[in-house]
């Protein structure tokens, strides 16, 4: 309770709780709130500007933009929160692995963090397309290679500031076996961090997934995807610019909202994290 | 200071960050083969599609290299990749390394171009920032800056082309203008640029003036203003030139990033460049260029990543001994 109110102290953090609020209630409760279903055709209607039926206007197919936009939040959403949860599981597992790890094996850790880390992260994403092929379940998997060794790189090195410390020799010294100590005694020492960076990876995964979609290599149609949406009305941008507006205008939305929160965040669980850029 | 291969020495620590550089390069292109093996089934039909006669499959499964172990496949890509033999695209037949040497320098005139901006235009509203912390100015160029940040690249991009060349009809809608003509090369590459320079303008902007901001409470700051030395001197003499440093650091990683902006904005503009060559690449599976594209975008990277690290290196020597592990928490 005491960060949430932190959080809106700050003007920017304001905006950014709103923002994410917004986003997260439209995501959730968009079967309740669209005007209509996300794949319902009306090609009457196509590439209709707003109005009292289509609130945000249509696309090429007539579909109802508004809708699909608040589905496209549930996918846009989902991925991010699917992919940092994961990530982050594997990359702390990894990290603790690292630092108490005998240093060959600690070596070839860092080693594979480095070779993900040495590709820009669309590249390597796109390389992995390439290989693993499109849709929802493999954009999780890839994205989620994409981010590991960044939460592993921070956990191994949190770790490596608390490793010699008193109370974990006493631990030690009690008969603790080396997993116990990992999972009961680093672990709570060093997610306070990690958590504030995995809040803060959420506008990044929200961007790469709807870029990968926008360059047709992501969530496969008819799944409402903001990427997809963009891509389509980029297609048609000469006859209507709404369908551009409405989901480059969402995914801005949540990608600010996050970013904000994010920030207002670790400036509140920790104002000395502030110093990284 | 006793010697030049003494620990903490530039000569070692160079070698050293050389070594890993290596190493990276190497690992990269062992984890994209790799990748092939892990995926159930043949590659070379997986990636030429289910109508390839047996005798093309066999064909791209020599080229390739399919037959061959991992490490033989890696080595044997490294072996021709030096004599400059980046392999063969298997569609066109054309050699990967002229189709690579065509596209690249486009990319590298629109990545340096776009650096360039954000630091013209991002250093100043850092400062002004800086100079004024807290007030309603900085205040709105936070708010300024973060969005800048938070809107995707594309959605920039596109944005800019229906506003000013589907709209205005100021700036053309496609390619990278004529060969030979600069002035129309720089007509078309007005909209790129900025739409590629405008997240970086605002992350530069909160790095100048976050750092400037510490810089300026800094003991010799305050000697400077107490000789009486104008404000204005005080900021833009001596304490900008130190508040910049680490706007050097994070271009090493900006190139990376840049590169992956460089494929959006170069598919959106339809332009030429390394980026839409390894998009249309991966969209027809042509296994080949990607591997190729990739190598040097990496090695672009690397190398980037390697100058920036000797610079920082060379102004501070504690970052010497420290920095190898250090930076690797970065990333943008």
């Amino acid at each position: 309770m005491d960060i949430l109110r932190r959080i809106w102290r700050s003007p920017s953090g304001r905006i950014g709780l709103i923002a994410t609020l917004l986003v997260i209630i439209g995501g959730l409760a968009a079967p309740l709130l669209a005007t209509h279903m996300p794949n319902q055709i009306d090609v009457a209607a196509r590439l209709s500007p707003p109005s009292a039926t289509h609130w945000l206007g249509t696309d090429q197919l007539g579909r109802d933009l508004f809708s699909r936009g608040l589905y496209g939040t549930r996918v846009a959403v989902g991925v991010a929160l699917a992919v940092t949860a994961i990530a982050l599981l594997i990359g702390i597992l990894l990290g603790i692995a690292a630092a108490y790890a005998p240093a060959p094996i600690e070596r070839i850790i860092l080693a594979v963090f480095d070779i993900i880390s040495a590709y820009p992260s669309l590249i390597l994403a796109l390389a992995l397309v390439a290989v693993l092929g499109p849709g929802l379940q493999n954009i999780i998997i890839l994205v989620t290679i994409v981010f590991v060794p960044r939460f592993g790189r921070i956990a191994r090195a949190q770790t490596l500031t608390i490793k010699e410390q008193p109370f974990l020799e006493a631990e030690r010294a009690l008969g603790a076996s080396g997993g116990r100590i990992m999972l009961f005694h680093v672990l709570p020492n060093i997610v306070g961090p990690i958590v504030v960076l995995a809040s803060m990876n959420i506008p990044v995964v929200i961007t790469l997934e709807a870029g990968l979609s926008f360059l047709g290599v992501g969530i496969r149609p008819p799944l409402a995807s903001w990427g997809s949406m963009l891509f389509d009305g980029f297609t048609y941008i000469g006859q209507s610019v709404w369908p551009v507006l409405v989901a480059g205008g969402m995914l801005t939305l949540a990608t600010l909202g996050f970013t904000l929160f994010g920030e207002a965040l670790r400036d509140a669980i920790d104002p000395k994290l502030r110093r990284e850029p | 200071m006793n010697g030049f291969w003494s620990k903490g020495s530039l000569a070692r620590y160079g070698a050293s960050r050389l070594a890993t550089a290596v190493l990276v390069l190497v690992g990269s292109i062992a984890l994209l083969c790799s990748l092939t093996l892990i995926v159930p089934g043949d590659p070379a039909r997986i990636l030429l599609g289910a109508r390839a006669t047996p005798e093309l499959v066999e064909t791209f499964r020599q080229q390739m290299g399919l037959n061959l172990p991992l490490y033989e496949r890696v080595f044997v890509f490294f072996r021709h990749a030096l004599q400059g033999d980046l392999g063969t695209d298997v569609i066109s037949g054309r050699s990967v390394t002229d189709m690579v040497m065509a596209a690249l320098p486009n990319t590298i005139v629109l990545a340096l171009s776009a650096i360039g901006l954000a630091v013209l235009l991002g250093i100043p509203i850092g400062c002004y920032a800086a100079v004024r912390p807290g007030s309603l100015l900085d205040q709105v160029l936070a708010v300024f800056s973060v969005s800048l940040v938070a809107t995707p690249s594309y959605v920039v991009a596109i944005l800019l082309l229906y506003f000013f060349s589907v709209r205005l009809g100021w700036f053309p809608v496609l390619g990278a203008g004529e060969p030979g003509h600069f002035l129309d090369q720089l007509h078309h590459l007005i909209l790129p640029m900025v739409a590629l320079a405008v997240g970086w303008v605002g992350y530069i902007a909160r790095l100048v003036r976050s750092s400037l901001l510490e810089v300026l409470s800094e003991p010799f700051i305050r000697t400077a203003r107490a000789y009486g030395q104008p404000e204005r001197r005080v900021v833009m003499k001596y304490a900008l030139k130190l508040a910049c440093i680490p706007t050097v650091a994070i271009l090493g990683v900006g190139i990376g990033e840049l590169m992956g902006g460089a494929v959006f904005v170069e598919v959106i503009f339809n332009r030429p460049g390394l980026g839409s060559l390894v998009f249309d690449a991966i969209r027809v599976r042509n296994y080949p260029v990607v591997q190729g594209c990739i190598l040097i975008i990496v090695a672009i990277f690397v190398v980037t990543n390697l100058l920036v690290d000797f610079a920082y290196a060379w102004l501070d020597p504690r970052v010497r001994e420290t920095l190898g592990r250090a930076r690797s928490g970065g990333g943008a």
